[in-house]
């Protein structure tokens, strides 16, 4: 035992100098929009030849990482208040917009089929509702056979921003909710089974009959899961879609701050539980070649990104927002003499 | 032992003679020989340095949580990271708790294929089944986490949970212990993948420590009239007690540590609702693989790390009371056992 915990340790110190190359552009940060990094890294990589390293290793660890610059940009999905950037000498801004979207496995019942409130969907997860024949659904769902069987609740062990945006909107449209539980990357639960990350959770859902859960939409799609409809800001039962999520981020307001939660957001078909995700940079660079570069990418990633973001179910950002993030990495990002960080 | 050969190892096609010159190989030996020992003696103390180590940044990571919580945060069921409160019992108690049930089933399993390996299998079934067993140790832990979900928990919840459900119906303290959401996940399926995962460990450390019994006194026993049971109840378990509370220990430390495939199956559920086997829980292990990544700076963090070292200490604890037993029983050696 001994001798494989020296081995393991000599074997790592001999690798840590050979993991970091000057020339590269490094982040680190939010797990959900690490598949579209990679494939626009890779795409950029064969474009233009330089290369993006991108770990996904949560929003918390991004954010840690970026305070202690060991990387050039940090990723989070949730995005940090303007005060606690302004104390850090940071700027934020988003790249794509995930939409998360409840699903459920009750037998006989297709996609979008249910529709949920806000309302009910936080006393689901309340446990105040524990019954699919519970009089709030069939109200909401005449018509729908709903089974006699109690609700199998379903959510997100780990932290992550899947949850942050789920409960954020519970937190907007469920009062007993925000006092009970609040809304962050974890929160003390009231009910239900965990699952670590998308897959734990659609995998779980799809095991469990009569349950519910919340996932990315790349996973409903992927997974054909039964997802549900829910009632957006203007009263409309919506189907979770790009159109959808687009809308629910054109009816932000961006001009003033990237601090944008973009849930519960109004416009006719806008999907409530909507949120971009977000990357984090330095305002005064202490290595303008590599910021210059990172902004060169994500520059090549809002230019050329966007077809490859429809792919892999991420909704690309409108280009007013797109414009006004150009703006501000013209007005903030700095390098030591106060000239702006090229970027085209 | 080669030196007190005589010399028939000469073969005749060799024609360089043997036992050149070999004193003055000896002669350079002082620099090598320091080498030597200080390279080891180093690899020594980095083990114990390593260890300091892990100790002090782990108490000095969970400093604001001691400092907040105090050791409180040992019996507080709260875990609630919007609001910054603490508390560890939850995953304490999922930790004990699953290690407990994997070693209730583990331990007279592992008993059972080590007896059969060593008195009782015939000699052509041994080595492939000594090798299947050894195997299962050689599975990844998120293989376990994945046949748990999706193959073994249905099947606890169908099987099991349901039938005792309905059997425990109306008894007072019986209906607790099983009651609960019929979905297969929680302490039980946990406590029963950890066994199978530590079956392999401590029955190929028994299996080891009953073959080196002498034979003779094995064979003496059996002259004496004895049978197998009683062999090895009387002969072969005193001989190997220190091996076999060995064994048990190291399986325990896995199951204690164990996060991949406990943290598919124990529902990650942070509250102590009822003291149910199939109630979702959690685990100290699962807990620091879900939450780490994506705690924030502060309290939460700093809590994580002090569930950490509360860990630490358990196992520490658990070594412990295994070298006590283990004196205990040396001492009692030689006297009537």
């Amino acid at each position: 035992m001994t001798s494989i915990l020296l081995r393991t340790a000599l074997v790592s110190a001999a690798l840590i100098p050979a993991a970091a190359f000057a020339q590269d552009v490094t982040g680190a940060g939010a797990t959900f929009p690490a598949p579209i990094y990679a494939k626009w890294a890779d795409a950029y990589n064969k474009a233009t030849g330089a290369r993006i390293n991108y770990q996904s290793v949560g929003s918390g660890a991004g954010i840690k990482q970026i305070k202690s610059k060991t990387v050039d940009f940090g990723a989070s999905d949730m995005p940090l208040k303007d005060e606690d950037l302004a104390r850090d000498g940071m700027v934020q801004f988003p790249t794509v917009i995930g939409g998360v979207v409840p699903v459920v496995n009750i037998k006989g019942i297709a996609p979008g089929q249910i529709k949920l409130t806000g309302q009910v969907l936080g006393d689901i997860y309340l446990g105040k509702i524990s019954k699919w024949n519970d009089a709030a659904l069939t109200a909401l769902n005449p018509g729908v056979p709903l089974p006699d069987a109690e609700i199998s609740v379903v959510r997100r062990a780990d932290g992550s921003g899947t949850t942050f945006i789920f409960t954020n909107y519970l937190s907007k449209v469920n009062a007993e909710w925000k006092a009970k539980a609040g809304e962050g990357t974890a929160v003390n639960w009231p009910t239900g089974a965990g699952g670590k990350g998308n897959e734990g959770v659609a995998a779980f859902v799809q095991r469990l009959p009569n349950s519910i859960g919340y996932v990315e939409y790349a996973y409903v799609k992927q997974n054909k899961m039964t997802y549900t409809l829910m009632k957006n800001k203007d009263g409309n039962f919506v189907a979770p879609n790009d159109t959808a999520f687009k809308a629910a981020a054109a009816g932000a307001d961006w001009n003033k701050t990237f601090y944008q939660i973009t849930t519960e957001q109004p416009g006719k078909e806008a999907w409530p539980l909507t949120n971009p995700t977000y990357i984090l940079m330095y305002k005064s660079q202490d290595k303008p070649v590599n910021a210059s570069n990172a902004l060169k990418f994500f520059e090549w990633a809002f230019n050329n990104g966007d077809k490859m973001a429809d792919d892999l179910d991420y909704v690309p950002l409108p280009d007013s927002v797109k414009a006004l993030v150009r703006k501000q990495w013209t007005d903030s990002i700095k390098d030591g003499a106060g000239k702006a960080i090229a970027f085209k | 032992m080669a030196a007190t050969l005589p010399v028939t190892s000469y073969k005749p096609d060799d024609h360089v003679t043997p036992h050149s010159k070999p004193p003055e190989r000896r002669r350079v030996a002082p620099w090598a020989d320091r080498l030597f020992s200080i390279l080891a003696h180093g690899a020594a103390w980095l083990t114990l340095l390593l260890l300091v180590g892990i100790i002090g940044s782990l108490i000095v990571g969970a400093a604001p949580a001691i400092q907040h919580f105090g050791l409180g945060f040992l019996w507080s069921t709260d875990w609630d990271p919007v609001q910054e409160k603490f508390g560890g019992l939850v995953m304490i108690y999922g930790t004990l708790m699953t290690s407990l049930i994997a070693l209730v089933i583990a331990v007279p399993v592992s008993f059972g294929i080590a007896l059969f390996l060593t008195e009782m299998s015939p000699r052509w079934l041994k080595r492939p089944l000594g090798t299947a067993i050894e195997l299962l140790a050689a599975v990844p832990s998120i293989v376990y986490g994945m046949w748990g979900l999706l193959v073994f928990s249905p099947i606890l919840s169908t099987w099991v949970q349901q039938p005792l459900q309905k059997l425990f119906k109306g008894v007072p303290v019986l209906e607790t212990f099983v009651s609960g959401a019929p979905v297969g996940i929680g302490l039980l399926s946990a406590g029963i993948i950890l066994a199978i995962m530590i079956i392999p460990f401590i029955a190929s450390v028994m299996r080891d420590v009953f073959e080196v019994t002498p034979p003779m006194l094995k064979e003496s026993a059996y002259g004496l009239g004895a049978t197998t049971w009683e062999v090895v109840s009387r002969v072969v378990l005193p001989y190997t007690k220190s091996g076999v509370v060995g064994g048990v220990m190291l399986g325990l430390g896995r199951a204690l540590g164990e996060t991949m495939a406990v943290t598919f199956v124990i529902g990650n559920f942070n509250q102590l609702e009822s003291l149910s086997l199939f109630e979702a829980a959690n685990s100290i292990t699962s807990a620091l693989a879900n939450e780490f990544a994506e705690a924030g700076e502060g309290l939460h963090q700093a809590s994580l790390i002090y569930l950490g070292l509360v860990l630490f200490f358990i196992t520490f604890v658990v070594l412990s009371l295994s070298k006590l037993l283990l004196a205990q029983l040396r001492k009692g050696e030689g006297t009537k056992s």
